[in-house]
């Protein structure tokens, strides 16, 4: 989401403070080379047992090319990543006002229970009869899923939220080719404001992507449907609550328009945070929707994954759901893996992963659905929504909201008009909340909004949090406007790192550590 | 509720500043008919001692591997963890921090990934890696798309020693994108003919090292004839530790290297998460699906990292990106990247001396069985028997013995008779000889 704006890149221009130190370390904050310059590649951090003599079965195999990877003992191995985990804000750090990301709370007993060994310690292919307890939480968090979303099955193996829609796509894509309408129903609509996996993923199986006209605000008009609908539309794929923080009030009778053209409707559940328990897709008349564990159930999100993407199915396409699956019969649980034996009906369109989905991210959820009950998770997503409104009102006098002072759902949307003339942009702003200790909202996303700005507060923010947030907010675009412009374009002034040459990194790509050249050759 | 910190006053206090009367007037978009009056039909909120009852429960009707002698693999493999690992990733700056958007607050992320990619480029014996894939499987499948963008060629060609698993999400994958595959027949032998398959219509052949079966598959005539035909080589491994002790695919001219890293530093979690490792030739970079992380300076000239070219990415290219993934998995590539620096090439080496050592002992005791037979001439830490009756039922007499015994092929390639009485049989570190003597002695009993 970064973008280069010809911020200054050289020491001088930047105004780099002065209280230089001989290590460049800044106290708490210390530098630290990569292991690949400080490791050693004669040693190794683990204790061994030297292994039994035995007479080699690699054959010709043997690995005669050099490996290159150095290694630390353990004392310089906890310090290299604690040093480096200093370096990094997460959820625990501060408000991480990361719009359609949902980083909310991860609690601690969720990572205990993922922990407990008949879970973490479980191999996908032992056999069925040692792994009862599996299956049974897979059910479970199977049920909770299906009767939170009001939608008929769930398919648990799409292992994060672009994995989810590519499942729910290819459930899509087989059920029409069981009509016999697979070389006809070749076009996928999707709005602008859309995620960018949206039509990533739709693209990728080969459906062409069209987009759906849509008001300011992102919401979608059922008679722009109407016109686009014919016998060539496979799928809509519409985010509800969408991308600008906006219910779709016309969902239902979308719906309707998109199954009387013999199309389905796909919804993107990134944003589900913000209506669990208060409304059930399956009622708005959705087909398939993934469920991203790592958003609306608290699973870590890690730095960038692993995610967790279940795709919940309407009836029409409950036969389509791929292998694996685990299934409730006379005898008890079953674990499917065959497709051939999927029982009556069932057409299974193949298989998204080797195993059975990510059990790691399952238990997390579940603990966490276990925690909140079906009145926490309601009020949940109502504190999610509260907390989003509550940054709207108290800023809407400061900074711009696109489309009116309108109620929101679980992020407010705001546009950049409000800095019009300052010579401070989106960016700027960002980078100038970073000193302030927040993680800035997500960055000119949606498309359809001019340097928008996404804040999504979640329901884990205290009141005393947000009217932190806020009155920083405040004081930072109330500098804006007077023309501090110094304390956003140089921004962050205090973080362990300034502002970085994004155009350089992709210009000439180093994507990996090489050795230094010899000196010699380096001076020719 | 305890995650949820706001109090009654607070709600009413929040509802006055945005001046509405109550929450539902929020929510004035939703269809009247849609929202829920009162909470779904499903259990109420729960302490921690009564969830960790409830889940506590369901953990101990699962026999964990650490629990029995245990010889399951094929795909995935039960190694040592070092504990500094699971404490390492469970910081909360690693832990709880999002994709590195805001590099110059994501440095421990973006410095990290970093480091893994060096180290699973240099693994691999490959130029450039990527900041990792879901899991070895779906790699597999971003390969075969990969090297039809690459090649604009549709046939990809499967080995049949390829996990069976691997090539139904391949398959799955090329035929919703219009693409056609062709598996190859069951090859427990590991001696099938690949380059009789090549020609001019290939896109890329897929060949598994150590393949499912536990064969070691010489790359190298397959890579020439790829050269030769224009077509891409695509290596993949499910036992990342092999790489300690078997010719790395970069060496033997793989274009592209897609593998399954759970075995560093990740662990068993019934199939996921899991970490996907994936790398290239650098004359493949553009076309790579998933994120990079890239070297850079800052204002200030200090080295750092960003992710990088992005321009391959949903997020930016849409529908015209390489690949439609977003999350990845960032925190499985930190345990990775902690056990293997932990490690090193000279501890990854001894481990992998040690699994191979493990492995050669158990087959030799089982070659003595009577009715026993090894089939594999070469394997690593994985071999594959034919027993005297049906290895699944076999299997299960074990498992009520208290021995995990490995996985029937039957059980990845069902219905098909030839290979009911193979059994896939995976000896790592974790085993000792006590382990093998009750696999050998349970085995003679159900026999």
């Amino acid at each position: 989401m970064l973008n280069n704006q010809g911020r200054p890149t050289t020491p001088a221009a930047a105004n780099s403070n002065t209280h230089r130190t001989f290590t460049g370390n800044k106290a708490l904050m210390v530098e630290e080379p990569l292991s690949f310059e400080t490791g050693r590649y004669d040693l190794t951090g683990v204790d061994l047992p030297a292994p039994k003599k035995v007479k080699s079965r690699l054959g010709k195999m043997k690995r005669k090319s050099e490996i290159g990877i150095p290694a630390l003992s353990e004392p310089e191995t906890m310090r290299h990543f604690v040093r480096l985990s200093q370096k990094n804000f997460g959820i625990d750090t501060g408000l991480f006002s990361l719009g359609s990301c949902t980083m909310k709370h991860n609690p601690r007993l969720n990572e205990r229970m993922a922990r407990l060994p008949g879970f973490a310690d479980i191999h996908p292919l032992q056999p069925v009869s040692t792994v009862k307890g599996a299956l049974e939480l897979i059910d479970m968090l199977a049920h909770w899923l299906k009767t939170l979303t009001g939608m008929g099955a769930v398919a648990m193996s799409p292992k994060a939220g672009a994995h989810g829609e590519l499942c729910g796509m290819m459930a899509i894509k087989a059920a029409i080719a069981a009509r016999g309408e697979g070389e006809t129903r070749k076009i996928v609509l999707v709005p602008e404001s859309a995620h960018g996996t949206n039509p990533a993923t739709a693209a990728l199986i080969g459906f062409i992507v069209k987009p759906v006209p849509a008001d300011v605000d992102g919401t979608v008009h059922m008679d722009e449907v109407k016109k686009l609908m014919g016998p060539d539309v496979a799928a809509i794929m519409l985010t509800n609550p969408n991308t600008c923080g906006i219910f779709e009030k016309d969902i239902i009778a979308i719906a309707k328009v998109v199954h009387e053209a013999g199309a389905y409707f796909y919804c993107d559940g990134a944003n589900y945070n913000a209506i669990a328990g208060k409304v059930r897709p399956g009622d708005l008349g959705v087909d398939a929707m993934h469920i991203n564990l790592h958003k609306t159930f608290s699973t870590p999100h890690g730095g960038g994954g692993p995610g967790s993407g279940p795709v919940v199915l309407s009836e029409r396409l409950a036969p389509y759901a791929p292998v694996p699956f685990v299934r409730l019969t006379a005898k008890g649980l079953e674990l499917v893996e065959d497709a051939a034996k999927a029982g009556k009906g069932m057409k299974p369109f193949g298989r998204m992963t080797a195993f059975h989905g990510q059990m790691g991210m399952f238990v997390r959820a579940l603990a966490y659905m276990l925690s909140h009950g079906a009145d926490g998770i309601r009020q949940a997503s109502e504190d999610a929504v509260l907390n989003a409104n509550y940054i709207r009102a108290s800023l809407a006098d400061v900074m711009s909201l696109p489309f009116g002072n309108q109620p929101c759902m679980h992020e407010a949307l705001f546009d950049d008009a409000w800095l019009k003339d300052t010579g401070i942009t989106t960016l700027d702003y960002a980078k100038a909340m970073i000193d302030e200790g927040y993680h800035p909202m997500t960055m000119y996303f949606p498309l359809v909004v001019h340097g928008a700005m996404l804040v999504e507060p979640t329901e884990s923010e205290s009141k005393a949090s947000l009217d932190l947030f806020i009155a920083t907010l405040r004081d930072l675009a109330i500098s804006a406007k007077k023309g501090e412009t110094e304390r956003f374009t140089g921004a962050p002034y205090h973080a362990p790192r300034r502002r970085l040459d994004e155009t350089r990194a992709a210009r000439s790509p180093i994507l990996k550590w090489s050795p230094p050249a010899p000196i010699a050759e380096a001076a020719e | 509720m305890r995650y949820l910190p706001h109090s009654t006053e607070d709600r009413e206090a929040i509802l006055a500043r945005i001046g509405v009367a109550k929450i539902d007037d929020l929510f004035a978009n939703v269809p009247a008919k849609a929202l829920l009056k009162k909470p779904v039909d499903l259990p109420h909120h729960a302490g921690e001692l009564e969830v960790e009852r409830t889940l506590g429960a369901l953990a101990a009707k699962n026999v964990p591997a650490s629990s029995a002698p245990f010889f399951v693999g094929a795909g995935a493999y039960k190694h040592h963890v070092p504990a500094t690992v699971d404490h390492l990733i469970q910081r909360s700056e690693f832990l709880t921090s999002y994709t590195p958007y805001q590099p110059e607050i994501a440095q421990g992320t973006t410095q990290y990934l970093f480091e893994f990619q060096t180290q699973v480029a240099n693994l691999t014996g490959m130029d450039v890696a990527n900041a990792s894939m879901y899991d070895g499987s779906t790699g597999a499948g971003e390969a075969v798309l990969m090297a039809h963008r690459i090649t604009r060629r549709k046939n990809a060609v499967l080995s049949g020693g390829l996990h069976p698993h691997y090539a139904e999400v391949v398959r799955g994958l090329s035929a919703m994108a219009g693409d056609s595959v062709t598996t190859m027949p069951v090859d427990v032998a590991g001696n099938e003919d690949l380059i009789a398959r090549i020609d001019e219509t290939t896109s890329c052949v897929v060949v598994q090292n150590p393949d499912v079966f536990g064969n070691l598959r010489d790359l190298r005539p397959i890579a020439k004839a790829c050269e030769k035909a224009g077509a891409l080589l695509i290596a993949v491994f499910t036992e990342a530790v092999s790489l300690g002790l078997v010719e790395s695919p970069g060496a033997m001219g793989a274009d592209i290297v897609v593998g399954e890293g759970q075995s560093i530093g990740v662990g068993l979690n019934f199939g996921g998460p899991y970490v996907g490792l994936f790398a290239c030739k650098q004359k493949y970079v553009r076309q790579m699906p998933g994120r990079l992380s890239g070297e850079t300076v800052d204002a200030e000239g200090r080295r750092g990292f960003v992710l990088t070219l992005s321009t391959r990415e949903q997020h930016i290219r849409r529908d015209k990106a390489t690949s439609n993934i977003c999350t990845n998995s960032g925190l499985c590539c930190l345990a990775f990247t902690i056990h293997m620096t932990l490690l090193g090439q000279k501890g990854l080496k001894q481990l992998a001396e040690i699994n191979h050592a493990n492995a050669v002992t158990l087959a030799d005791m089982l070659d003595g069985v009577k009715g026993v037979k090894v089939l594999n001439e070469t394997f690593f830490n994985e071999f594959t028997v034919k027993l005297p009756g049906d290895a699944a039922a076999i299997c299960e007499k074990m498992a009520k013995k208290g021995v995990l015994a490995g996985v029937p092929v039957s059980r990845l390639i069902p219905g098909d008779k030839k290979v009911a009485n193979l059994l896939i049989v995976a000896n790592t570190e974790v085993n000792t000889d006590a382990d093998r003597e009750m696999f050998v002695k349970n085995l003679k009993a159900v026999l």
